[in-house]
């Protein structure tokens, strides 16, 4: 069983390790380390469309994950009085932001975006009184709102599942005390979801800034990160994708890290 | 207040869910301008077209669920120690361990397998000891390599929590009435775990069906599944219409799959509970 159990962390782990260790590589094979070097990452940071992709890519996650955690706190908040039927049916929707594959949205939204540009677009046109009437096409905000969908669903369940979690008592006891409404919430709910509030803003960017295959069908002429190393990758495998990939990793890495430590302190506080 | 509190969301889920959705449907009656694209017309002839793709559906239909089973298979004795036999002041940091590369990016990962069975990878290795030739990428196995690393924590996970819920008086009991290890495992400790299995072989196949980036890289074209259709038939060949049909077949095979998983859940949750009472 021990033996087991150390393969599959062995498993886990051997490979991102691997690409780790080769991006200091020297030299270009990945079955022989000819010694240990810098080089790749001056390289990486070096290239101008790397780094706007990195740019693109920060502030899109970044954008999506600040309104998805403003309205998913909301509607958690807001869902608790709900009718059964209207809770059910926004439940429902909740649930299939989630489950349905990256692919089927990023298809939606392209044709679904499409079709909308194809009315608004003429329509601004004949009504602009300058000389170059403004075109929407596809772009950042088509990123942000696609990745917003699911990143909103996701903080809705997690802050919704802290509620849930809260004691009645003591909203009760603040309005017994003459609090108003908007008092209890400043003082009594928010501390108490504020982390899990935190830990869906850090997962909602990490989605974001990890996502591939929503932004390939919406990003119109945009590119992001993981856009720029899949590309990069069908060119060929070079070690600067093992050091872009490595900076990747670390960024995600640090984001989750926070992110469940949050989800932690949060459950030894209730004292779960 | 409540409806402001939810009306920023509801407008969203409507806006980029609801109504993509109906476009997409309307999409898939249309057809395909000369140019590219769509043009307006209500005709069944792209749902008709379907089995010109069969080979995507086939691929993803077969390889989906064996990833999925190969994942279960690795993933069960994992989440049995970590809930079971692990000890208590490691479990938080052995369970932290398994969910994190979840979290990283999936084309990292997957671009890490590429490297490791690429030409420059363990076939370099092998032919310096004088086995050439040997060919790892662009396989199905390469493919079920890739997605039973991408995929295997979200199939522990909901089997630990399972497995952590168990009540281990159930099992104290089955041991003090002379069960053997092996006949309360399968008596006891697997029938409760099923509802976890049942979520996470749910969840994973379902991911799996509408993967693209896992038989892109590892498969390298030879091995396609429905999302590498879609991806052509979008930004490639640009037939909008026949792509939109495949979209919406791909969703209904998510639904069934999804209808499927909750009917034996609830056979399984419901059957438990009779066993309790």
């Amino acid at each position: 069983m021990r033996a087991f159990i150390s393969s599959v962390y062995l498993f886990l782990y051997a490979p991102i390790a691997l690409v780790v260790l080769f991006s200091f590589n020297a030299g270009r094979n990945a079955s022989e380390f000819s010694g240990f070097s810098t080089a790749w990452y001056g390289k990486a940071l070096g290239n101008s469309f790397l780094v706007s992709a990195l740019q693109n890519s920060l502030m899109i996650a970044f954008t999506s994950a600040a309104l998805a955690a403003v309205f998913g706190t909301m509607a958690a908040l807001g869902m608790e009085r709900l009718g059964p039927r209207m809770r059910a049916l926004f439940d429902a929707l909740l649930a299939a932001a989630i489950v349905v594959p990256g692919v089927v949205i990023g298809i939606a939204t392209l044709v679904a975006l499409v079709a909308l540009f194809s009315f608004v677009n003429p329509a601004l046109a004949s009504l602009w009184p300058g000389e170059r009437p403004p075109q929407l096409g596809l772009g950042y905000g088509s990123i942000i709102a696609a990745h917003g969908l699911f990143s909103m669903a996701l903080v809705t369940m997690i802050v919704k599942a802290r509620i849930a979690s809260l004691g009645r008592d003591i909203v009760e006891a603040s309005s017994d005390l003459y609090a108003t409404p908007l008092t209890t919430f400043r003082l009594i709910v928010l501390p108490q979801i504020l982390p899990s509030i935190l830990a869906g803003f850090l997962l909602a960017f990490t989605f974001s800034f990890d996502d591939f295959i929503i932004a390939f069908f919406v990003a119109g002429s945009k590119t992001t990160l993981p856009i720029y190393v899949f590309a990069s990758i069908r060119r060929g495998v070079t070690p600067e994708i093992n050091a872009i990939a490595t900076m990747v990793l670390a960024a995600s890495l640090a984001l989750i890290l926070s992110a469940r430590l949050l989800i932690r302190e949060k459950k030894s506080k209730s004292g779960e | 207040m409540t409806a402001a509190l939810v009306a920023p969301a509801a407008a969203w889920l409507v806006v980029f869910l609801v109504l993509p959705f109906v476009a997409m449907l309307v999409f898939a009656f249309g057809e395909r301008a000369p140019e590219g694209g769509y043009q307006p017309a209500f005709t069944f002839a792209q749902f008709a077209n379907l089995p010109t793709r069969a080979t995507a559906f086939w691929n993803t239909l077969m390889l989906a669920p064996a990833g999925a089973l190969l994942c279960l298979l690795v993933a069960y004795p994992t989440a049995y120690y970590l809930a079971v036999k692990a000890n208590p002041r490691f479990r938080l940091i052995l369970v932290s361990l398994v969910v994190v590369p979840f979290w990283t990016s999936l084309l990292v990962r997957t671009y890490a397998w590429m490297y490791i069975l690429g030409s420059r990878g363990i076939p370099n290795l092998l032919s310096m000891i004088g086995i050439e030739d040997v060919r790892l990428l662009n396989t199905p196995g390469a493919v079920l390599l890739g997605i039973v690393y991408g995929y295997l924590p979200l199939m522990i996970m909901p089997i630990y929590v399972s497995l952590e819920k168990l009540d281990r008086r159930l099992l104290e009991a089955s041991a003090d009435l002379g069960a053997k290890p092996a006949s309360t495992f399968f008596g006891v400790t697997l029938p409760l775990s099923l509802p976890g299995v049942m979520t996470g072989v749910a969840l994973v196949t379902i991911l799996l069906l509408g993967e693209y980036l896992i038989p892109q890289l590892l498969g390298g074209g030879k091995v396609f599944f429905i999302g590498n259709a879609l991806v052509d038939l979008f930004l490639q060949s640009r037939n909008w219409p026949f792509g939109s049909a495949i979209a919406v077949t791909l969703v209904a095979v998510v639904v069934v799959v999804l209808m499927v998983a909750m009917r034996i859940a609830w056979k399984v949750a419901g059957t438990r509970q009779v066993d309790l009472v």
